[in-house]
This record gives C-alpha cells, sequence and structure tokens, in this order.
C-alpha cells in the first residue's frame, strides 16, 4: 500500500517533514462531544467564547468519524462502557484521549456506587488526565496544551525509534 | 379532602379491615393495602369523582429487611388538589404485585425502576426489563443485602488506592 | 472558436488537478489500521441493527412535488415576462395575456385542490382525546395526526 508511514530516514529535512505534520495535527485537533455529566458543561463553556478553544484550532464534531481527540467528560456507567469503548474505536487513528474530571479519572465522588466505572482507563487508554470536579476552563485548555506537546514529539514520516 | 376523608371514602367501598393506617408515625400518613386489591382500589381513586386521582406523581420500591419489599404510590388530584400516599407490603421470597400500568400510564418506567433496583416483579406489565443498570447485571443494588460483583465483563469494579496502597 | 474554450479545459484541469493531488497526498501521509468496530455503522455507540437507510415521512414528499410544480410554472412564465412588451407593440397582448392566465388558471385548480386536502399543513387534523379521569378537562388531551 503507498503510504509515507515510516519510509524517511532522520535527518535536518525530514525533521521539517515532520514537524510541519505534526504542527498541522495538533492546530486543529477536533475532539468529540462526550459530555457525560456536570464536566460536560464545562467542556462546553471551554469551547465557548470566554476561553475560546476555536483559536486553538479546536472545534467540536458530533460524531467520532470526524474527530481526533476524545475528551470524555463526566461520570462513566457501565452502561455507558459498552457504547464507550465502541465510540473510541470508531474514531481514525491518529487519536487521543483527554480524561476530563475525577469521575472519568478514578470514579471520583462515585467511587462506591455500584453503577459506575472507576476511571474511563480501564476500558480506553487516556493520555492526558486533567484533574478536578469540574476541571476549570484553565485546566482543560492545559490539558489540550498538553496533548499539543505530545503530538509534536511524533515520529511519523520519519523511522520511529 | 383531609386524609381522614379520604380513607372514610374508601374504607367505605373495600371495607375497613383490608387498609390499614398508622397515626403514631411522623412524615405523611398513609394505608397499608393488600397486594392482591392494588388495582381494583387504584382504579376507583382515579375514576371515583370526589376523589378524582389523576397523577401518579411516584411509584417508589422500598426494601424492608429482612423479609419483605415495599411499594410506595404516591397519588395526586389536580381538579381537587388532594394527595393519597397507599403501601403495598410482599414477601422477597414471592415479590409479585399487579402492575397499574393500565390504569396510570407513567407507571411503565416507575415500575421498571422498582424491578430494576429492588427486584419486585409487576404482574401484567408490558414491558419489564431493567431500566437504568445494564441488560446483564445480576443483583438487585438497592437491597440491604446486595454485593458488588468483582467485575462486570472483564471491567474491575474496585481501583486501588493511591493514598493508601496497603487497603487495596 | 473554438480556442475561447481553451479557458473552460484549463478551469476543469486545475479544479480537477487539485481534488487529485490534495487526496493522492492524504492517501500518502494518513495511517490506515482498519478494524471490525471502526467499520461499523454508526449508531452514536450503539451496536447498529438493520441498514443506515430509512424511510422518509412522506409529508417531506408532498412539500417538495408541490414545490417543484409552483417553481416550474414561474419558470415558464418567464419567456413570456421577457417577450411581452414586443408582443404588445405588435398589436398581440391580449393574445399573449389570455394564454398565460388560461396557464395560471389550471395551476390555480391544482393549488386549490392541494389547499383543501390540507396537504399544506404539516398536521392534518387535530382531534380532542378522551381524558384520562374524570376529574381532568377535555382539552388537556389532545391527539394530532
Amino acid at each position: 500500500m503507498l503510504s509515507l508511514k515510516g519510509q524517511l530516514p532522520d535527518n535536518i529535512v525530514t525533521t521539517k517533514v515532520d514537524d510541519v505534520l505534526n504542527w498541522a495535527r495538533a492546530s486543529s485537533l477536533w475532539y468529540l462531544l462526550f459530555g457525560l455529566a456536570c464536566c460536560g458543561i464545562e467542556l462546553m463553556q471551554t469551547g465557548g467564547p470566554r476561553s475560546d478553544w476555536d483559536r486553538f484550532g479546536a472545534v467540536f464534531r458530533a460524531t467520532p468519524r470526524q474527530s481526533d481527540l476524545m475528551i470524555v467528560a463526566g461520570t462513566l456507567t457501565y452502561k455507558m462502557a459498552l457504547r464507550t469503548k465502541i465510540l473510541y474505536e470508531q474514531m481514525p487513528e491518529p487519536k487521543y484521549v483527554i480524561s476530563m474530571g475525577s469521575c472519568a479519572n478514578c470514579g471520583g465522588l462515585f467511587q462506591l456506587a455500584y453503577s459506575v466505572v472507576k476511571g474511563v482507563d480501564k476500558i480506553i487508554p487516556v493520555d492526558v488526565y486533567v484533574p478536578g470536579c469540574p476541571p476549570r476552563p484553565e485546566a482543560l485548555t492545559q490539558g489540550l496544551l498538553k496533548i499539543q506537546e505530545k503530538m509534536m514529539k511524533e515520529k511519523f514520516a520519519r523511522r520511529a525509534a | 379532602m383531609s386524609f381522614e376523608e379520604l380513607i372514610q371514602t374508601l374504607q367505605g367501598k373495600f371495607g375497613a379491615e383490608s387498609l390499614v393506617t398508622t397515626t403514631d408515625r411522623a412524615g405523611d400518613p398513609f394505608v397499608m393495602v393488600p397486594a392482591a386489591k392494588i388495582v381494583e382500589i387504584l382504579t376507583f381513586c382515579r375514576d371515583d369523582a370526589s376523589l378524582a386521582f389523576d397523577c401518579l406523581s411516584n411509584l417508589t420500591g422500598v426494601d424492608a429487611p429482612p423479609d419483605d419489599a415495599e411499594v410506595v404510590y404516591h397519588l395526586f388530584s389536580y381538579s381537587k388538589k388532594h394527595s393519597l400516599t397507599c403501601k403495598v407490603r410482599v414477601p422477597k421470597s414471592n415479590p409479585h404485585v399487579s402492575s397499574v400500568e393500565k390504569i396510570y400510564p407513567t407507571a411503565n418506567w416507575q415500575e421498571r425502576e422498582a424491578f430494576d433496583l429492588i427486584g419486585i416483579i409487576f404482574d401484567g406489565h408490558s414491558d419489564l426489563r431493567r431500566i437504568m443498570l445494564p441488560e446483564d447485571w445480576i443483583g438487585h443494588p438497592l437491597r440491604k443485602d446486595y454485593k458488588e460483583a468483582a467485575d462486570y465483563h472483564g471491567i474491575s469494579t474496585s481501583r486501588p488506592s493511591l493514598l493508601y496502597p496497603e487497603k487495596g | 472558436m473554438l480556442f475561447n474554450f481553451a479557458n473552460v479545459l484549463v478551469f476543469i484541469l486545475v479544479g480537477g488537478g487539485f481534488v487529485a493531488v490534495s487526496l493522492f497526498l492524504s492517501r500518502l501521509l494518513r495511517p490506515s489500521f482498519p478494524t471490525p468496530e471502526k467499520e461499523m455503522i454508526y449508531e452514536c455507540g450503539e451496536i447498529p441493527i438493520g441498514g443506515a437507510w430509512i424511510n422518509y415521512n412522506l409529508r417531506y414528499y408532498l412539500v417538495a412535488i408541490t414545490f417543484v410544480i409552483f417553481d416550474v410554472e414561474i419558470a415558464f412564465v418567464y419567456p413570456v415576462a421577457t417577450v411581452f412588451k414586443k408582443w404588445i407593440a405588435e398589436g398581440r397582448g391580449l393574445i399573449a395575456f389570455t394564454e398565460i392566465m388560461i396557464f395560471a388558471l389550471i395551476l390555480l385548480v391544482g393549488l386549490l385542490y392541494v389547499w383543501v386536502k390540507g396537504d399544506l399543513q404539516w398536521f392534518k387534523r387535530i382531534v380532542p382525546g378522551e381524558a384520562l379521569s374524570k376529574g381532568t378537562p377535555a382539552q388537556a388531551s389532545q391527539v394530532v395526526s
């Protein structure tokens, strides 16, 4: 199959190629609107006018097919866990996950409840955990910037070390 | 109509021995109804012109350990502005109560919730399945003797604490 | 004279080439890991039952066909309007007017039919439903179809 992935040697030119590709990807991180509970309201407001995410190029998408970042905002229940897994699988590579709020990090306030999954990383791999109940927009924006930093370090066209 | 007048109307129709009220408890007064008669009594409450209970505002299941479970019906009348609380008590070894879905359609989801969380089975319900928990959940969580399973489809239900690692 | 169409050819080639080059570059650069879960029909996370093509509500078709008919009628009136002044100057204005009026009147009959049948409204009838209990007023329950 015709593909440039991992084909190029590691020199100054291909570093720049990878830089450009990573910069293009990091500057247009479209996130899946996955607000499950109260953190969802904060997620909507973080994407709203005051702490604007559109300036990072991050717009919300309602469908996993068009998104490359999944922000799990809210309490995950066992009933929702199956659907979350399916939605994560339906996102195209390369994909990233931010776990927003205490409920998504570890079960949070509802750790002793029978119906709550104790952290979304029990079912999908998480890249950045943002603590808070709910996290302030500045905190969530820092989480987004950390994902951008992670993306800038990736080797796509160059062979991975 | 006050609670005493409502009870007198009901007892006049159904007999005083089957409708038991308690006056020595704090909180709203309620009437204990035998489980076999609940459909008749609620139909009468809805259709009688002086009672006119057109709204079943709540239907809840309650666990009454060690052996029984209760179903609590809160009725309200928009035209007459009075309310009534009825309770039905069934043993957990045979937790069957007739469904009142044909009388008040809102009981559809309320009875599914009582079935899901306490395990009371409503005979005559059109679609009795779990409403809040996944369909293949085992156990009824709001019973006092419910024990959480170790995992659900491979997702473990506990998380080791970071502050107190020795506690697990 | 054919040389004037060279512009059009260049436009077609540049436009088509733009699309083709972008898609080809994307094909070179993107990762591709198809899995069965990824290729499932998207149904908000649920396991899909059946295909993704569903029947539309019939009322959309009625609205669309009514619009198309009267839109075509307007399209037919336009040429008449452009030459109307010329025909009046030649003395044949009355003929043109009568013809276009007959055309519009035939379609007006169609409009009246659609109106009377109730197809211009989204809901055709609203009937009062029966009250749930004797104390509830009749207007509290209505059935719409």
